[in-house]
């Protein structure tokens, strides 16, 4: 911890001291909301609220209001819960996989990712719960025993795999991220002015004093929870992609399905993180915890993913034609020349071609052109899904019953719900909790920051790397 | 878990590799370390003060465990036992299809275990009261505190000591 590499740069730069982590996170949850914060969370709430009245529309009428037809059953709504887990891949994996890899750089920003993990998962669920049509039965996918004749969820299917997966991985993201939220709620209690927030973080803190033992005791636990995450995380997005894959209809019915979305989820999440995290960056004015270097390291992540993906399309087509099954062909040809054709290069263009981009060191470090990428990135990722769905159905093994799929304005509106949630429960997040997480940003400040003062240290630089505990890690 | 009308010397730090010589000085003279505060995590402090190794990892095992052994009971059960049903030409009880539900709830059962696990071993809780020697070690300060009652050193010489291992101020509190 204490071993600083002389070739690596700070993580944190404008050498902060621990005061000064504590004073720039916390000033956000203590301060008034700004102006500009009321604006953005206005916005996002009254997208909520005609979203919600497009959901209510749905369960309403029923699911006929959609576009959805005798042979395409299946489609944006599908589409956009793909999509939305796909996207709550990253907060996970920041904090799950690349802790377990040690990444340091990944304490900046886990938090955030974590947070925008849970919304995501339930943008997610939310498209589940609309298409059973009638959720007030949705407690029906559950293992219960029932009175309505001896029968049991079908184990068998992926279906029912998914309502374990997302409710495992919602649940078990939930935890971790709020384990992780206990120290700096601490630190907020010990702070607040009022009794109103003295009382609201007291509680939420559940009288953390940050003592040795409980230290150890939460790196043990965060060393468990992302042991269990990290093939946690993996299995979800593999479970969803099977319930494509153990189907007979071309285009779905193919093993490289588990990797491509895994992939492809990481792609979108980490896409998706960026987005947040510039604008957070500058709203908040944390360009010094996350700084270009860490743009740089997602940048790097979205290149390695969008070139898996990218590979995985290749694979499918060359696929579809080498095991020579016609309808396995012509499943792609057209996906790529049919009436679809535009969504298909969409996908081409926005997954595969612009996150090569970023093989350009100034790109890749480039606020804009990160931020501009990544919107792309996610356009191309719904598109993916789209073309998945809707292609592989729209004209299946009978041509007489060929048709197309054309929104109507509840496939419209009900995706519009999910980012006015998704954005509402984000803006709450962002002024009423810590965005970053102030206690491992402070583990790694001193391994990383060259700047920090001997006066804050107590010690020289050469003093500690004569001490006995620098010794040992150096070890 | 509040100890109820002691003396404690607290000394306050500034610095995490400091704080961590400290303990290990103040230990060495023969000083028998209550508690060490820090607002992050310090990397060998448990062990510094001697304090066991956590074995809280033996609890998520049984965790596990169970939730796997449940998780086997409810897919064979439900599968193939209470309403046994042939599906794809499959036998009743196929196991390999009930991994992802298997999998899902041993991680399920082993991240809520676990987490109440720790809270209930730290003694967390939404209604306890931290037990704060200086509210700063939240902060950037490092609190190391000794109680008075368990050691055999006089007060004017513990705190000697640990103003010599590098504390800024050093007081006495009664909890």
């Amino acid at each position: 911890m204490h071993v600083t590499s002389p070739v690596r740069t700070p993580l944190v730069t404008g050498g902060k001291t621990y005061a000064d982590v504590t004073e720039d996170i916390c000033k956000q949850v203590e301060g008034k909301p700004t102006k500009e914060w009321k604006a953005a969370f206005t916005l996002s709430f009254v997208v909520l609220l005609y979203g919600t009245c497009c959901v209510f529309w749905t369960w309403w009428e029923g699911l006929g209001v959609w576009g959805l037809n005798k042979t395409v059953g299946w489609a944006w709504d599908i589409t956009n819960f793909v999509w939305w887990v796909g996207i709550g891949h990253a907060g996970t994996l920041i904090s799950a996989i690349l802790l377990l890899f040690r990444q340091k750089w990944r304490t900046s920003i886990n938090r955030a990712a974590e947070a925008m993990t849970i919304f995501a998962v339930l943008c997610a669920a939310s498209f589940i719960v609309m298409h059973m049509g009638r959720p007030w039965l949705a407690y029906w996918a559950l293992p219960l025993p029932n009175t309505f004749g001896s029968l049991w969820v079908n184990f068998n299917s992926p279906l029912v795999w998914d309502v374990f997966a997302i409710s495992t991985y919602f649940s078990v993201s939930c935890l971790f991220w709020y384990v992780g939220l206990v120290p700096d709620l601490a630190t907020i209690r010990d702070r607040a002015q009022n009794k109103v927030s003295k009382y609201i973080y007291g509680t939420l803190s559940l009288g953390w004093n940050g003592s040795a033992k409980t230290w150890a005791r939460y790196e043990y636990i965060s060393l468990i929870l992302a042991g269990l995450s990290t093939p946690l995380v993996l299995s979800v997005h593999t479970i969803v992609s099977m319930d494509f894959a153990t189907s007979v209809i071309p285009g779905w019915h193919t093993t490289i399905f588990p990797p491509y979305f895994v992939a492809g989820a990481i792609f979108s999440g980490f896409a998706m993180v960026q987005n947040l995290m510039l604008v957070t960056r500058v709203v908040y004015k944390l360009e010094d915890y996350i700084t270009h270097e860490h743009i740089e390291m997602m940048n790097k992540i979205i290149t390695l993913t969008g070139s898996i993906v990218g590979v995985a399309y290749l694979t499918e087509f060359f696929m579809a034609w080498y095991s020579g099954v016609e309808f396995e062909s012509y499943a792609f040809i057209n996906r790529a020349t049919g009436p679809y054709w535009w969504a298909y290069w969409a996908m081409m263009t926005c997954n595969v071609i612009s996150p090569q981009l970023f093989w350009s060191r100034h790109i890749r470090r480039s606020v804009t052109w990160t931020f501009f990428i990544s919107v792309i990135v996610n356009i191309g990722m719904w598109f993916e899904r789209f073309v998945i769905i809707v292609t592989s159905l729209h004209r299946d093994y009978v041509p007489s019953s060929w048709a197309m799929f054309y929104p109507t304005m509840f496939d419209i509106g009900d995706y519009i719900f999910s980012f006015g949630f998704f954005f509402t429960c984000f803006f709450l997040f962002s002024k009423y909790l810590p965005v970053i997480n102030m206690a491992e940003v402070k583990a790694v400040i001193k391994s990383t920051s060259e700047k920090l003062p001997i006066k804050v240290s107590g010690v020289s630089k050469a003093d500690r790397l004569a001490s006995p505990a620098y010794k040992k890690d150096a070890e | 878990m509040t100890d109820t009308n002691k003396k404690f010397l607290v000394g306050i730090y500034d610095d995490d590799d400091v704080i961590l010589d400290a303990v290990s000085k103040v230990k060495n003279a023969g000083v028998k370390i209550y508690e060490v505060y820090s607002p992050f995590a310090i990397h060998g402090m448990d062990t510094a003060i001697g304090h066991p190794r956590t074995r809280i990892g033996i609890a998520a095992f049984c965790f596990g465990v169970t939730g796997f052994l449940c998780a086997l009971t409810l897919t064979t059960w439900t599968m193939g036992i209470d309403w046994p049903m042939v599906i794809g030409g499959k036998d009743p009880i196929s196991l390999p299809n009930y991994v992802p539900a298997m999998f899902e709830l041993t991680v399920l059962f082993t991240a809520f275990g676990m987490t109440f696990t720790f809270f209930l071993s730290n003694g967390l809780g939404p209604t306890v009261k931290p037990l704060l020697f200086d509210p700063r070690c939240t902060d950037n300060k490092f609190v190391m505190a000794v109680d008075l009652s368990k050691n055999k050193m006089s007060e004017i010489e513990i705190t000697s000591l640990i103003k010599a291992s590098g504390a800024e101020e050093v007081s006495i509190k009664q909890i």
